[in-house]
Order: C-alpha cells, then structure tokens, then sequence
C-alpha cells in the first residue's frame, strides 16, 4: 500500500442507529421475553463490544410463535395479491428510506465493512421486497397454473453472513405468495430481523404475519420439527442442511435448502486479466470470503499461472483490512470466534498438507476476530482445503491445461454451487458453462446477485431456488378444486 | 373563517411534452364542460405541428428510458403511484367533474387507477421472465429471446374512461421501456392533463409520456401516419376513425392495437404489455468440448 | 523515480515491422468493459478527509496543465493565464503552483514569459492540433515552432484515421518523428480515447505510444464529447504499470478534459495510488489537462484551511 497518499480515517458514524439495550422476540405483532426468560447477547466481532442483550426462543415461543402465524394465514392468503403486493411495497420503501441506519447496524453485528453493507447488502435488501412485492397479484402469470395456493406457514432459518438480505430472500416471497413466517436468524447475528420486525410495524403489516424467534441452533431445531409448519427454508451448512432433509422425511412438508459451496474460478489463458483479477479478488474477500458461493478454488490455466499470481499478489496488497465502520475498509472481521477456529484450523491443515501459504502484509487490529486474506499455491484436489469449505478469506490455487480438465476439476466436488468463468471467448465461456455442474455460473464477473437471477445449487450444496420467477415455486402449491390447502 | 365565499384560482390546463408545460402552438383552446353543460376549463387544441413535437420529444427520451434497467423503471413507476396517492382529492374532483360520478364512485375509480400504476411497475422486471427464454434448438447453440420495447407508442386513450381507463392504457406503454404521445379524451381531457403534473414530479424523464388534448381526430391522423411512430393503441378511436387510422399506419407497418370493449375495473393480462414488445432472439455457438481434443 | 529512455528494452523487436506489432498489439489481453468500470467505479467510492484530503488537493493543483486551447486567446489572456498557474490563489501564498501552462505553438513566447522564474513548465500542442489531420511535414513544423519558441512540453495528437484503419506502424513512426523534432522537450502523446472508441483500442495505443518513446500518454484533446474518463485512466494507468515492470521505463499519464470537480481529481488520484502506485503520485509522471478545475480545487483548499464554504468571488478569473 502507498504510504505517500495515506488515507485518513474516514469513519461512518454510529449515531444513525439506535440500538437498545436488550430485544424481545417479536410474536404476533409484539416484542416479548421468552416464556423461561432466557436471554444471550450479541456482539460486534471487531471489538468484542456487547451490542444488546437477546430474548432466546424455546420451544414454547416456537409454537406460540407458529400458532401466530396459522391465525394469521387465514387473513393473510385470502387478501387480493394487490393488497400484499401494497405491504410489501411500503416495507421496500421503508427498508430504502432507513438504509443508511439499517447499514450501519449490519456492519456492527456482522462485522463486514460499511461499504459492503452499504453497497451491496442494503440497496439488494430493498431490491428483492420490491421485486416479490410485484409478483403478488400476478401469480396466475407465474407458469404454476392458473390459481397457485400459498402453503400456510413458512418456517425459515438463516445464517450470519447476509443476516438482512437472507431474510429479505425468505420472507419476501414467501409473504407475496400469501404464506406467512416465523423466521429465526442466526445467533451471532439477531439485531436486523428485529429492527425488519419494526420495519413491519411501521408498514402496518397484520400481527402475526412475520414473526422473529432469535435463537440457537435448538430454536431452530424446535422450529423445523414443529408439525404445524407447512415449509421449512433452510440457509446454512450443509451438515445442518442433511439433518434438516432426514427430519423432513416422512412428513408432508415441503423443503428447500441453500448450503455450502467450494466454488471453482476458471481463468483460461485468454482471460482479460486485469479484470479477472478483480474478479478473484470480489470472489474470495467479498464478505471476507464467508459466502456459501465464494470462488474459494482458483483454477488457473498452467501457462499463464506465474503471470496471474504476480498480479495477483500486487492487488491483494492494496486491500485495506481494518476497523468495518471505516468507508475504506475493504477486509472486515470474521463473524464470531468459533468460525475464526473454524478458518484458522483449515488453515493450518493447508499447510501441513504442504500447500504454500501466502498472504500480503496485515497488520491485524488486538481485539476482535480478524484473518488476514491468505493464498494456498501448489494446491491439488487432494488436498483438504481444496475440498473442505472454509467460510473465510482463503483462497486455494490449482492449475489445469485444458478446458475438460478444468471443468472436470470444477465439477470434482461434492458441492455445486457456483462457478466462474473467464475467457474472451464466447463460445468457450457457453460451453465450459454447459458442462458445470454448478447452479450459478458467472461468466468475467462474480459475486452477482439480482432479485430477478434465480440462485441455489446443485448435489450437497441444496435444492431449489430462490429469486427470480423460479423462487416463487418453493412457497406455492398448485391450486386444487377446493380452493384451499 | 370569512363569511364571503373565497374566489378561487382557476388553473390554466397546458399541455405535457417534453417533461413541460406547453400551450398549444396553435394558440387555440376549446371549451370543456361537464356532464351537465357546465364549463369546467379550456383545453389547449392541439395542432399536427404539437404532435410533431411530442414526437420528436418521444424519440429523445426512448434511448434513456429504455436503456434504464427494468427495476428503474419500476421504482419510477411506483413513485407516479405515490404521487398520485397524495393527490386523490384533486383527482377525485376532477374525475367527478369529468365524467359525472358521485364522490364516492369517483373516489372509488382513483382507487383503482393509482392500484394499476402499482400492478404495472410491478411488472416491468418480470415481462421478460414470462414471455422470454432460452429455446433449445437443436444444434450446439445456446439461443435466447427476450422481449424489447419497439419504440415510440401514440396511444388513444378511452373517450369515456378519462382516468382509470387512460393510466390503463398509458402504463402497459411505459412500463416495459417505450415512450408514448398520448391524445387525451376529446371531452374529458382535464384529467390527463393533470396527470402530467404528476408524472413531472415523479422522476419519470421528460419526454417519455407526452399528454396532448384536442380534436381526436385532428391529431390522431398525423401521428397514425408519422414515419418515426413505431406502434398505435387506437382504444379512443371509434369504428371509422379507427379504420382510417390503421390504413394510415400501415405506411410504416406501426404494430396496431385495435379498438376492443375493455372493463377497465377488471384486473388486465399481458397483451397490453406485449403489443408494443420486439422479439428478439440471438443465437451463439456453444463449441464442444469434445473428447477427441478441444478446439478450445 | 524519473528514469531515461533507453534505445533497446525487453520489447524493441516488437517494432521490427508492421506485422509484428500488429501481432502484439492484437496480443494484448482483452479487457472486460463492465469490469473495467466497475473496478473505476468501485475505486471511486474511498472516502477522501482530512489529511489526506489536503494532500490530494496540494498533489492535485501541483498537477494541473493549466489550458487555454481557444481561437480567441490573445497574449493578454495568456499572461494572464500564466500569473494563475504561477500564483493560483490571491488569498493565500501557500498553494502550489500549477505544473505547466498549455497553449497553443504560437502562443508558448507569451507563455514562457507569464511564467519566468517559476516553476511552471510551458506546454505547448503540436501536429496540427486537435484533429492531426495534415502532411507529417505541416505536423514537425508545428513542432519545431513550438520548441524553438521554447516550449518544455508537446503534446501531439495521433493520426487516429491511421489508427482506426490499422496502420499501426505509421502511427508509430510519426510518434518517433515527433520525439526527435521535440529534441528535449518531453512528448505527451494524445490518443483521442472518445474517438479510439473501445478500450481495447484504448490499451493497444497505450503500448504502441510507449513503445514509440512518449514520455507521458494523454487520453485526450477535451475538444470532443467523451474525454477522460476514470475507465480509461485506470486503463492507461494498468498499461503504464505493465510498461514498466517489462522495460524498466517508467511513462506519465495525462488525463485530459472533463474533470471539473476537485472530488473528480480525487477520485483520479486513488486510481493511481492503487493501480500504477505512488511513484506515480508527482506531477513528473501525473498530469491533469483541465480548467476550471483550479477553481474548484481551490475553494476546497479554502474550505479545509477555514471551515467555511467558499465562492467564484475568492478565485480568480484567469
């Protein structure tokens, strides 16, 4: 980094979000405590500040909380879709209006830099309300039939690295297609699905429509098996996702699930390299590398190998880790210190397996969970971090020869959520795509997400989709004489 | 509270071209009553050379208009709704005035109105998804449709309907990226040309809906013959003009949208969306991999 | 660090013939356009304060060419013109002086004594100026004027006609002739980038200048619609980098018209700070062609050093 040009602090300023002390569940249109009273807090994982202190669901709330939800259905699926689509759309509005607040607070909680939250978090947050608000009194023209039936009551589990938008990807469809939820968002990460539920208030939304039950990973055990509940969405790891699927067995409800991913980047010699680069960089450090589609494998052409690390490595230097509140922050903390563990030890199993380890010069802030942004060289299939996903910013570099070698490595892997491709040529780009077995495939970009793209994986990385006119189908049974579910 | 009845201002009504406020350049005005013979306002008449005009600013706006993205358009949509749903009562008076409904059944056709603005900006990122698509031809080829806004649109609206049925008419146009040169009702153009205002204060570009009033068929004939005119809703042209019209527009084969009877209080389908798009379809070799040796 | 051009480097037989460089310019890797921008786009969201901020806009008015290119201009307004570039600001001494002065052959005389004395460097366009549309004769001699009546800088504009019909080699040789009539005066060379179009055009003539000896690359002439853009500085920039690291020959960028606002300067100066990197960061090797960017440069000079927000009032008309 240049130190004759030194950026200065630039700081955005807390004072935009108001946090409380302590939250409630939000159940039936109300902030409560849990029935045994039990609370955990949360925290900011780049200082290890206590941010508020949470009401933790048990399996009481869970029900009072689905109970809620089944009374609200009733009224909620018989509006005209006109009538859902105006909630949903003052809820888009008012997510814009407190973006900057909404910002700030995610950053806080999750730990990613202010420009993320800001720039790509928040305006997708408000980008998907509104597209799914649209589809609510269009359901006819969705390709499900003529009169798609919402299926009753949603429950819908999310992770910490997209806390906002995770829920925007659950909550807006379903409550277009006229289901209502109880959602739980992850631990580490409860403080945005309150202020949503605040949110709704403030749209009007009818009591008991959305419900929000923080909790551990119990709340949301107790909520997947709860026998009132007509659909489970589930976003998280793929050991969970297998536990989900064998509980799901046997029963009536329907089930998606967005899990892990080891992403493949495929750079071929004629890639414009400069911009595949930035492409590497957004695929693994964006979110700091904690996204289920991360480009976490590198696959590079071997002849152009020695050409992309060199400039590679030049660009990962410029890459400013630090303090996520800061606007030039481009590398924020790990989310908690368990996944610290988690990176560090995948880490340290790279190099015992004796792949070469590199990251660039980092100084890492004394408190709070930090990782520097880290490059395996040397690296084969056989090795753990080739395989294992590690949820952080490391990135594991293979090479290839030929375009089948390269998609038969990419495709080498129990996952198969995303790819990218990058290559002048078209026709290389539709047919090495054509081969992948990966649900999103970017093709000289990566990390691209539009309320409108349908997303989700193939094999052990889920099923089903969400966005887009294909996300409509999770939440939506085909109609029946009767009318009803 | 004075005892005296306060004189109120009359507004004077303008055109809307070019995201301003025109009078006609004829210099003319014509009276406008209501149902029951009283006078309401003068409208701007509108010459051929006023439609020239909002031709001419139509073409301007269609490069930006369309080439925004789909969710732009939306959001830009959704904001006239907004505005509109500020100004219900004006609306409200002004729909009573214009077409002899009660307050209450006037109140209930605004209603109906700012909710299609809504229906329509919900749609203009989901068109595509319904009627494009990848086609699987049968080669090594990867081939996909997708729907585009065909152009400048003159839209007729309804002589009746002068609200619920010309934001009816007006959306579906602009919605999916054309840009349009709407002839308000001959007798009850007062509410298009209020919608203008809202449509100034909504962040919609200038240029992409011109409001024009006048002689139906005094304009209607210019802009169903102008070469620069890709498409035609002739929803307020009656059997014979509307036959007129469409020999006219076949000098340039504009896509026609004839006269049909609509009950504009029924929730609309797609072919209003659909008539004003281009198919267009793209083809590109995928390649092979091939196991006997990549030509990769 | 300045270095000298040496006569031989790494790619000298590139330029053996006309097939061969156009083999290595059509070599060159490809750039994404969308990516392009977005990492231009995405450079543009730091956020410059402080201290930081009054180093960009020192850096900045340090860097400035100060121009005046108009049919109208007249040795009074050249004078004065080069009393601004000299002193930029009546109300306080401490502000840098401008680069250089630009202005056209004919009026580099007046120019160089506006400015005697100072360190303000005289600029001068040549080879027929903005168009280049003349015999290579007409072009030297519009040269050798400007550097007889001592002009320290050309900039040349390129044969873009030659370029856009893929007479590469000619190109070059008009560069080459251009660099000896300028003896040792330092030669930016523009491309027109709004004319050249795409970006690949837009690297493919960022080598061929640097290969035919510029001593600085110029996007372009700020008589045209599209001019410097922070896509086709970053670009030139990536191009001046990769020169370098292959030559050992380190070459300036000018990027020219269109930049108003100091916060468009600051953007530019990130670009080179994380793209190229600080040895680019001195106006040996970074040059702004604009004017009336000095004003607003320094009203936010003004408004750091007082806390108030300035006006036209407290800057000069030059």
């Amino acid at each position: 980094m240049a130190s004759a040009f030194d950026y200065a602090p630039a700081p955005e300023s807390r004072s935009v979000v108001d946090i409380a002390p302590s939250y409630g569940l939000f159940i039936d249109g109300e902030f409560t405590e849990a029935a045994d009273g039990k609370v955990f807090k949360t925290v900011s994982p780049s200082t290890e500040e206590v941010l508020s202190e949470i009401a933790q669901a048990g399996e009481a709330d869970v029900d009072r909380a689905v109970k809620a939800a089944r009374k609200a259905f009733e009224k909620w699926s018989a509006l005209p879709g006109s009538e859902r689509a105006k909630y949903l759309f003052r809820i888009a509005r008012i997510i814009q209006e407190r973006s900057r607040e909404l910002a700030v607070l995610e950053t806080l909680d999750n730990g990613k830099p202010i420009k993320e939250t800001r720039d790509a978090d928040l305006p997708l947050v408000a980008a998907h309300f509104f597209y799914y608000a649209g589809w609510a009194d269009k359901l006819d023209h969705a390709g499900f039939g003529a009169n798609p039936r919402p299926l009753g009551v949603a429950g819908q589990v999310i992770p910490w690295n997209f806390p906002l938008l995770m829920l925007a990807w659950k909550i807006a469809p379903a409550l277009a297609t006229g289901n209502t939820v109880v959602l739980k968002p992850a631990e580490t990460t409860p403080l945005s699905a309150l202020f949503f539920a605040d949110i709704c208030r403030q749209a009007g939304l009818p009591k008991g429509v959305v419900n929000i039950l923080p909790g551990y990973g119990d709340t949301g055990a107790a909520l997947v098996a709860h026998p009132d509940v007509d659909k489970v969405a589930f976003t998280g790891s793929t050991a969970v996702g297998k536990a989900i699927a064998r509980q799901m067995a046997g029963t009536t409800k329907k089930v998606t699930l967005e899990l892990g991913g080891k992403g493949a980047n495929i750079v071929f010699d004629d890639a414009p390299i400069d911009q595949a680069v930035e492409g590497i960089v957004t695929g693994i450090f964006f979110n700091q590398g904690q996204v289920c589609c991360a480009g976490s494998r590198l696959l590079v052409q071997e002849s152009i190998q020695d050409e992309l690390l060199d400039s590679l490595k030049r660009r990962l230097s410029t890459l400013r880790l630090g303090d996520p509140l800061d606007k030039n922050t481009d590398i924020g903390a790990i989310n908690s210190a368990e996944q610290l563990s988690r990176i560090t030890t995948l880490v340290e199993q790279g190099e015992a397996e004796g792949a070469e380890r590199w990251s660039p010069a980092c100084e890492l802030p004394s408190s709070g969970y930090w990782f520097a942004p880290t490059l395996f060289t040397n690296v084969t299939q056989a090795h753990t971090i080739a395989r294992d996903e590690i949820f952080g910013p490391v990135l594991s570099v293979l090479t290839f020869r030929t375009p089948e070698e390269a998609v038969a490595k990419a495709n080498n892997s129990q996952y198969g959520l995303s790819a990218g491709i990058w290559t002048e040529k078209g026709s290389r780009i539709l047919a090495v795509a054509s081969k992948l077995r990966a649900g999103v495939i970017w093709s000289n970009t990566f990390n691209k997400f539009d309320p409108t793209s349908p997303f989700g994986g193939y094999k052990e990385s889920g099923f089903g989709r969400e966005g887009g006119r294909h996300g409509l189908e999770a939440y939506l049974a085909p109609s029946s004489p009767e009318g009803e579910r | 509270m004075s005892t005296v009845d306060r004189l109120s201002v009359f507004k004077t009504y303008k055109l809307y071209v070019g995201g301003k406020f025109p009078r006609s350049e004829s210099g003319r005005v014509y009276e406008v009553t209501d149902s029951k013979g009283k006078w309401l306002a003068n409208a701007p008449q509108s010459s051929r050379k006023d439609a020239r005009d909002a031709v001419v600013a139509a073409r301007k706006a269609f490069g930006g208009w369309s080439g925004a993205t789909a969710y732009n358009r939306g959001q830009i949509l959704y904001r006239i709704a907004e505005m509109l749903e500020g100004r219900k009562d004006q609306f409200v008076r002004e729909v009573a005035d214009a077409e002899g409904l009660s307050k209450s059944k006037a109140s209930v056709v605004v209603d109906a109105a700012i909710d299609r603005w809504v229906w329509y900006a919900g749609w203009t990122d989901k068109i595509a998804q319904v009627v494009g698509g990848a086609n699987p031809v049968a080669g090594p080829y990867f081939n996909l449709s997708s729907p585009e806004p065909t152009g400048v649109v003159t839209v007729l609206a309804p002589q009746e309907s002068s609200f619920l049925g010309l934001i009816s008419v007006v959306a579906p146009v602009i919605a999916t990226g054309n840009t349009a040169v709407v002839i308000a009702s001959e007798k009850s153009p007062l509410p298009a040309l209020s919608l203008g205002e809202v449509l100034a204060t909504s962040d919609l570009p200038g240029g992409v809906v011109n409001v024009l009033s006048g002689r139906t068929a005094e304009i209607a004939s210019p802009l169903a013959a102008h070469q620069d005119v890709n498409a035609i809703d002739l929803a307020g042209a009656d059997g014979v003009l509307a036959k007129e019209l469409e020999i006219a527009a076949a000098d340039n084969l504009k896509r026609v949208l004839r006269p049909q009877p609509v009950d504009y209080n029924e929730t609309p389908g797609i072919d209003r969306l659909t008539a004003f798009l281009e198919t267009k379809t793209v083809w590109h070799p995928t390649g092979s991999l091939g196991a006997s040796g990549s030509s990769y | 660090m300045p270095t000298t051009a040496p006569t031989a480097h790494a790619l000298g037989d590139v330029t053996a013939s006309d097939s061969t460089l156009r083999r290595f310019l059509h070599g060159l890797p490809g750039v994404d356009a969308v990516g392009l921008e977005a990492r231009a786009a995405s450079l543009g969201t730091r956020s410059i304060k402080t201290t930081a901020k009054a180093y960009a806009i020192d850096l900045a008015i340090s860097m400035v060419d100060l121009t005046t290119l108009e049919g109208a201009d007249t040795p009074g307004k050249v004078r004065s013109l080069g009393a601004k570039a000299v002193r930029p600001d009546p109300t306080d001494r401490t502000s840098p002086s401008t680069a250089a002065v630009c202005v056209y052959p004919d009026m580099v005389a007046v120019a160089k004594e506006a400015v005697a004395g100072s360190s303000v460097k005289v600029a001068s366009v040549a080879t027929a100026f903005p168009a280049g549309r003349a015999a290579l004769a007409v072009k030297l001699a519009d040269v050798r004027d400007a550097v007889a009546a001592g002009a320290d800088e050309i900039d040349m504009v390129i044969d873009r006609g030659a370029f856009l019909a893929g007479h590469y080699m000619k190109v070059h040789d008009e560069i080459v002739a251009v660099k000896e009539a300028s003896g040792a005066a330092r030669l930016k060379v523009i491309f027109e980038t709004g004319e050249l179009s795409t970006y690949d055009n837009i690297r493919r003539a960022s080598w061929l200048g640097m290969l035919a000896g510029a001593d600085f690359i110029k996007t372009s002439t700020g008589k045209v619609a599209v001019n410097a853009t922070p896509a086709n500085t970053l670009l030139m920039l990536e191009a001046v980098r990769d020169f370098r690291a292959q030559t050992g020959i380190q070459v300036g960028v000018k990027p020219a018209g269109g930049i108003r606002t100091s916060k468009d300067a600051v953007k530019f100066l990130v670009i080179v700070n994380e793209t190229a990197g600080e040895d680019w960061l001195d106006n040996h090797w970074f040059r702004f062609g604009a004017s009336s960017l000095l004003n607003d440069l320094l009203m936010q000079r003004q408004k750091l050093a007082t806390g108030r927000y300035s006006g036209p009032d407290y800057v000069t008309v030059d």
